[in-house]
């Protein structure tokens, strides 16, 4: 289920914890990386792997948001919907995304390119309006901004 | 030499975040220094200090490090709190962007006082980034020995790793940390016992935030006569103020504690934005009671000050409001945000927290009751206070301050007449 190196990689973080069970999250993490989602067999194979109930995998997954148990889009676009980004037009941010991508918040694009969210505050008060697409923050966003960014996404 | 030009937080020197720039600047000489000490005495000097921790609760480092079993057979922990979820809260990653040793060689000295065996940086999952430049500086810190086996030629041996969380705001609040830690759903637990007792897998175990570990590099190195000196005496030290919203100049900004809060917004932050008024200011993350902007007059910013306001430091995160925000329909994203948030295990934040969004959706679309906020009120009243975690107390104040503090805003939306009757 997982490859060689990021099995190499699982092992050397067990390592780290007294328990076998404390590499839970990372070893989400490395299936997602791998497959995009976190399938029910992915689940069953952590669960092998880590010698704890499949119930407890699936527990943990479905707890927090970063993991996704379904498939998404390409490119998943945040957008940070908190204080501050509100306070500087997140709002009709999220309309225009919504509207050049032809999805609402909580959807991905037919062709399985875009998934759109409204996120939580996303520690970039400072640069705000911002989002994150996959690991990567932008800030100070304007909407041509948005438009070269979505463009460069294509 | 004034107070406002010590920086040792952000000195922004170039390239600090590289170990030779950093050991080039004297970096890790007070990691050698204290290896020198007694761990006793490490942390009798932090006490002097009076460094409090920076996480949003403002409790005494060195008291905290002191409830740690000097004798244990078990293994002894610290986890180092980088979940930085707190909206208005950008400060964590400023630290770890540009001077991550800081925070390593904070966390080595913290570790060597208390005896621990194993710290983990718990960091919120969306930092990709700064978790990567934090993983590089930790592995040229193993590289120059300062982790490791017998660090810095000492007999002491500790090792450092970080781990990623995965999108809980809750995750940040320690006792739920420290359950995310262990590949469990980040529940609360409830205490007693308290960490330094029964913490990770049950070992002793500190946890301590970014910034509060950043700042005893500086305390062992200049002394804690020198640091109580720096801003207020009981609450001493730089701060990383966050000044966000409405603001000409946002950012992260260090300065000792309690500057003056108008000094944030207008000489700092460059005042509001496109020449209005203010109206309103949460001083320390969305949690902290809302200010109204002509009562800020003299507030400074430290713990006592806030409070005597009517607010709270919380993490130093200010967000600024000028005269045409709506604060109902902040308080409302505020209230979904903390709905959203909370982790479902007690009743009256479960529910309370979903109450106090729909009533004021409500009285955002129109269709409110007058007896609608004596209703949040008394939600809010019953929120505080009866939860495992603080995290109730979070969703509650701005409520209660909003409608002490605003409560003609939330009368505008509502049809007295229409509904007085309802
Ligand atoms: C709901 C909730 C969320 C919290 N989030 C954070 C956080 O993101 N970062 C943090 O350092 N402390 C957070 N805290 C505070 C921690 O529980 C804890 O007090 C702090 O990490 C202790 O470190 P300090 O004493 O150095 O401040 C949170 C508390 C609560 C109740
Ligand atoms: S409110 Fe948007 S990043 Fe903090």
């Amino acid at each position: 289920m997982l490859n060689e190196a990021r099995r190499e990689q699982l092992d050397k973080i067990i390592k780290r914890y007294p328990k076998k069970q404390a590499a839970l999250l990372p070893a989400l993490y490395l299936v997602q990386e791998q497959a995009g989602y976190i399938s029910k067999e992915a689940m069953q194979y952590i669960a092998d792997y880590l010698e704890i109930p499949y119930g407890h995998v699936l527990g943990v997954v479905t707890f927090y948001t970063m993991f996704y148990d379904k498939p998404i889009g390409r490119h998943h676009i945040q957008v940070c919907t908190n204080v501050s980004c509100r306070l500087l037009g997140s709002e009709p941010l999220v309309s225009h995304i919504g509207k050049q991508c032809s999805i609402k918040p909580g959807e991905t694009s037919e062709d399985g390119r875009f998934t759109l969210s409204e996120v939580e505050c996303l520690g970039s008060c400072g640069t705000a309006p911002m989002m994150q697409v996959n690991d990567d923050y932008h800030e100070n966003l304007t909407v041509e901004k948005v438009d070269a960014l979505l463009e460069s996404m294509k | 030499m004034t107070d406002t030009d010590i920086k040792y937080l952000l000195p922004g020197i170039p390239d600090l975040h590289k170990i030779n720039v950093y050991e080039k600047e004297g970096g890790y000489g007070a990691l050698k220094k204290a290896l020198g000490m007694k761990p006793d005495d490490v942390i009798e000097e932090v006490k002097k200090s009076n460094l409090r921790g920076r996480g949003g609760a403002c409790f005494p480092a060195g008291l905290k490090w002191s409830f740690m079993p000097k004798n244990s057979e078990k293994p002894k922990y610290l986890c180092v709190n980088a979940d930085e979820g707190e909206p208005g809260t950008f400060k964590d990653r400023e630290i770890i962007e540009h001077n991550p040793h800081a925070l390593i060689e904070g966390t080595l000295i913290a570790s060597y006082a208390m005896g621990v065996t194993t710290a983990y940086v718990y960091i919120r999952g969306e930092y990709v980034k700064w978790m990567k430049i934090l993983e590089a500086a930790i592995e040229e810190a193993y590289d120059k020995k300062y982790i490791g086996k017998n660090i810095a030629g000492s007999k002491y041996s500790v090792d450092m790793y970080v781990h990623r969380g995965a999108g809980a705001y809750i995750c940040g609040e320690e006792s739920s940390l420290m359950n995310s830690l262990e590949g469990e759903r980040g529940y609360p637990r409830v205490k007693p016992p308290f960490p330094a007792q029964y913490g990770l897998w049950g070992c002793p175990t500190t946890i301590n935030n970014v910034e509060t570990l950043a700042n005893v590099p500086v305390i062992i190195n200049n002394g804690a006569d020198w640091y109580i000196k720096i801003g207020v005496e009981k609450h001493p030290g730089t701060l990383l103020y966050g000044v966000s919203g409405h603001v000409n100049n946002p950012g992260v900004f260090e300065l000792p504690t309690g500057v003056l809060l108008t000094d944030l917004i207008y000489k700092y932050g460059g005042g509001v934005r496109s020449g209005k008024k203010l109206k309103a200011v949460i001083p320390g993350g969305s949690s902290t009671p809302i200010l109204r902007g002509d009562s800020i007059e003299g507030v400074r910013m430290d713990a006592d000050s806030l409070m005597e306001a009517g607010s709270s430091i919380g993490t130093g995160g200010v967000i600024v409001m000028d005269e045409d925000t709506d604060i109902p329909d902040i308080i409302e994203r505020i209230s979904r945000f903390y709905h959203h948030e909370s982790c479902g295990q007690c009743t009256p934040c479960r529910e309370g927290t979903g109450w106090m969004e729909k009533i004021i959706k409500r009285i955002n679309r129109g269709e409110g009751k007058l007896k609608d906020l004596d209703v949040l009120l008394d939600v809010a009243n019953n929120i505080e206070g009866n939860t495992i975690c603080a995290l109730g107390d979070a969703a509650a104040w701005p409520v209660q301050s909003a409608i002490k503090r605003f409560r003609d805003e939330f009368e505008a939306k509502i049809d007295v007449e229409k509904t007085a009757a309802a």
